[in-house]
């Protein structure tokens, strides 16, 4: 039976912003004093004081947004941040209101937006299984039901009266992920929450929200890693500025994604800023491409294969053979590390006696790094003087994959680089 | 799957059109909640218990030696003037200790808030309670120094309960304000402490309201916590100032804040998610 469990028609979310600098939270003291100066402004102006100007700005966080679930469907959501993801689950575990459209639930639904929602420190794991069940939807018959299974799937036996401050980080997302997983409702919302855990439990977790799948359970799930949507969903869709972009099988869904060209300037030629070299010869375009489909990339996925395309140009058509060209191009991450360099001369590939105008293509096979954003810093050298040098350009961001295609990844988000490694036993 | 049947249509305002039946659904959640505030309340501090008994027992020596040796206030009636101060106390403690906790308590409870649904006004409801257990303790406080004075209380202590609720409604009624102004206007908890000492000299908690000037009673009786310490005095002691106009003006001023506490909560409180 396929029936519908999340049916949403329509539903838009708006937010109020303020002009200017957005306030994190309001304070008294800042309303009085703009009341004041309003008031006042008011007076001076002959406007009646009392009335207040339109200072706010309307930003639609859900716009139109339809779309269904059917019974034992898992389904992903993708998107970047701020593209409504997060309030389009809000919305849907009504911890804020929509402001238009209907959504219908079939089925007793479950939010998992935090691992060990509801837990206190200061009680004992058995307590927090009870606090936690209750604020999760569960009753205590159910709770009691269940608890031995739930300790028994956390494997915290021994520690169950000891308060949760003094349990490892791994123990309390095992509670926590334990009790939610044995939630008996039909909907399951869960948002991000893979990405924590040890390797172990981690596949256990997935295992069970497999489990639970079968058995007619429904879940949403939305996560930045490409990886565990790819397992766990077969249809997704992709949120972008508040509104479904694509609604289609989660590959495609994915390579969408990936793929969307809106994080930085590839094309060089009007950049003025952090460049300098004697400019003869400058780089007009770097981007990162998909060896296999050829298709430009903004976000790369660990373990895709991919291209680094570099485009030169000389400024006086004069020129017509460079004798030596040598191209360098140095990776740092977030934090301005120095992650890796590329440089043609030192993987031994030589330009010599090139056009005046070219394209360079830099193979890196099955990219290692793992998730976060990089910068890159140009550098060309021609007949071994600076030419061009291009800083904050060709920004890129990884996105978490499956880079020795096990099927598994503990990495959960960490920034690093993947090594190639292989095991035996002697 | 045994379970009934659910159906669940989210649109526009629906929260507020189910909202007692809701609150009425999630009432197994708002014994866990008060459960787990008791429970860590007397798990933090090392004595425990034994706080909410030696807090009254030592502001009482306090005000005792300040309003009763110091000052000389006069009292009325033949009972002893610790007694006259802790009547006032234990009430006005409940009142203090109540309002500033679920004033508190959406701020406190902010992960709970921004990652699940139930009606909000259980959290203010639950931190209420919590010092309803510490008031009920301290309460008890009265057997020993009865005993110690001599004192023999008169029926009037039946009516103990009355303004028990009275009081709780109070107490819970102005929590709600405090709570969701406490979500709105982030510099406004810094306030509160403030409302809650001036309040203290503002009631008769350390002398009797006899000493209020005649000419200025009905203004002193807008105050509800004067009809309910009062209240509690005559209760207690068998005898007090309390008037049976003063009584009533402090029962229509806790209806009064309880219900725009709650309406003011009901109206604010669809956003608080997005306000935390």
């Amino acid at each position: 039976m396929s029936e519908i469990a999340i049916k949403v028609e329509n539903l838009s979310k708006s937010y109020r912003i303020r002009k200017g600098e957005a306030a994190r939270y309001t304070a008294l003291r800042d309303v009085m004093a703009e009341r004041a100066a309003q008031f006042f402004n008011h007076l001076k102006k002959g406007q009646n004081p009392f009335s207040q100007s339109g200072q706010h700005e309307i930003f639609w966080a859900l716009d139109d947004v339809s779309f269904e679930v059917k019974q034992g469907e898992v389904m992903g959501v993708i998107g970047r941040n701020g593209a409504g993801k997060s309030t389009l689950l809000k919305i849907l575990s009504r911890i804020t209101e929509p402001d238009k459209g209907r959504i219908t639930l079939n089925g007793r639904v479950a939010s998992l937006l935090e691992v060990g929602t509801g837990f206190h420190p200061e009680l004992t794991g058995r307590e927090n299984i009870y606090l936690s069940g209750a604020i999760l939807g569960m009753r205590r018959e159910e709770i009691k039901k269940r608890f031995d299974e739930i300790v028994d799937f956390a494997g915290v036996e021994k520690f169950l009266d000891t308060p949760v401050k003094r349990y490892s980080s791994g123990m309390y997302v095992r509670l926590g992920f334990a009790v939610a997983a044995h939630l008996e409702t039909e909907i399951l919302l869960v948002d991000e929450v893979l990405a924590v855990g040890d390797a172990e439990f981690q596949q256990k977790c997935i295992g069970k929200m497999h489990d639970v799948g079968k058995h007619g359970k429904s879940i949403l799930l939305v996560s930045h890693n490409m990886g565990s949507i790819r397992r766990l969903c077969q249809k997704s869709f992709l949120m972008d500025n508040g509104s479904i972009a694509l609604f289609s099988n989660t590959e495609d869904c994915i390579t969408e994604y990936v793929s969307c060209n809106r994080y930085s300037k590839t094309d060089l030629s009007l950049i003025k800023k952090n460049r300098s070299g004697s400019g003869i010869v400058r780089l007009s375009e770097v981007f990162f491409q998909d060896s296999n489909t050829g298709k430009r990339l903004n976000e790369l996925i660990s373990g895709q294969a991919v291209d680094l395309i570099i485009k030169y140009k000389s400024k006086e058509l004069a020129i017509n053979l460079i004798r030596d060209l040598q191209i360098g191009v140095s990776i740092y991450d977030e934090e301005k590390g120095f992650v890796t360099v590329l440089n043609n001369r030192m993987s031994n590939y030589l330009f010599e006696n090139v056009g005046s105008e070219g394209v360079l293509i830099c193979s890196l096979g099955k990219i290692s790094f793992m998730y976060g954003a990089y910068n890159c810093i140009f550098n060309l050298l021609i007949n071994h003087v600076l030419s061009d040098r291009v800083e904050g350009v060709c920004r890129f961001k990884v996105m978490e994959g499956d880079y020795y295609e096990s099927g598994f990844s503990n990495c959960h988000d960490r920034s690093g680089i993947y090594v190639n490694q292989k095991w035996q036993i002697l | 799957m045994d379970t009934p049947k659910h159906q669940l249509v989210i649109t526009p305002g629906l929260s507020s059109a189910n909202y007692w039946k809701d609150i009425y659904r999630y009432r197994e959640l708002f014994y866990m909640l008060s459960w787990r505030d008791i429970k860590v309340r007397y798990k933090q501090t090392a004595i425990g218990v034994l706080w909410s008994v030696l807090r009254p027992l030592l502001t009482m020596a306090i005000l005792v030696l300040v309003f009763g040796y110091f000052a000389k206030l006069p009292t009325s009636g033949d009972y002893p003037y610790p007694l006259l101060v802790l009547a006032g106390l234990i009430p006005w403690q409940f009142f203090a200790n109540a309002t500033s906790e679920s004033g508190n308590s959406l701020l406190d409870n902010q992960n709970l808030i921004t990652k699940v649904y139930f009606p909000r006004i259980i959290i203010p409801l639950s931190a209420t309670v919590t010092s309803f257990v510490d008031f009920l303790i301290a309460l008890m406080l009265f057997l020993p120094l009865m005993l110690i004075y001599r004192f023999t209380p008169s029926w009037h202590i039946v009516f103990i309960p009355a303004f028990t609720i009275l009081i709780f409604l109070l107490s819970f009624g102005f929590g709600t304000i405090l709570t969701a102004l406490n979500v709105k206007y982030r510099d406004f908890r810094y306030v509160l402490p403030f409302i809650v000492q001036i309040g203290l000299y503002l009631s008769p908690v350390g002398y009797s309201t006899e000493i209020v000037p005649l000419k200025a009673q009905w203004l002193y009786s807008l105050n509800p916590m004067v009809g309910i310490i009062e209240g509690f005095r005559w209760c207690l002691l068998g005898e007090s100032s309390l008037q049976f106009g003063q009584l009533m003006v402090s029962l229509a001023v806790t209806f009064f804040i309880l219900a725009l506490g709650i309406r003011y909560f009901r109206k604010t409180e669809k956003y608080f998610a997005d306000l935390i």
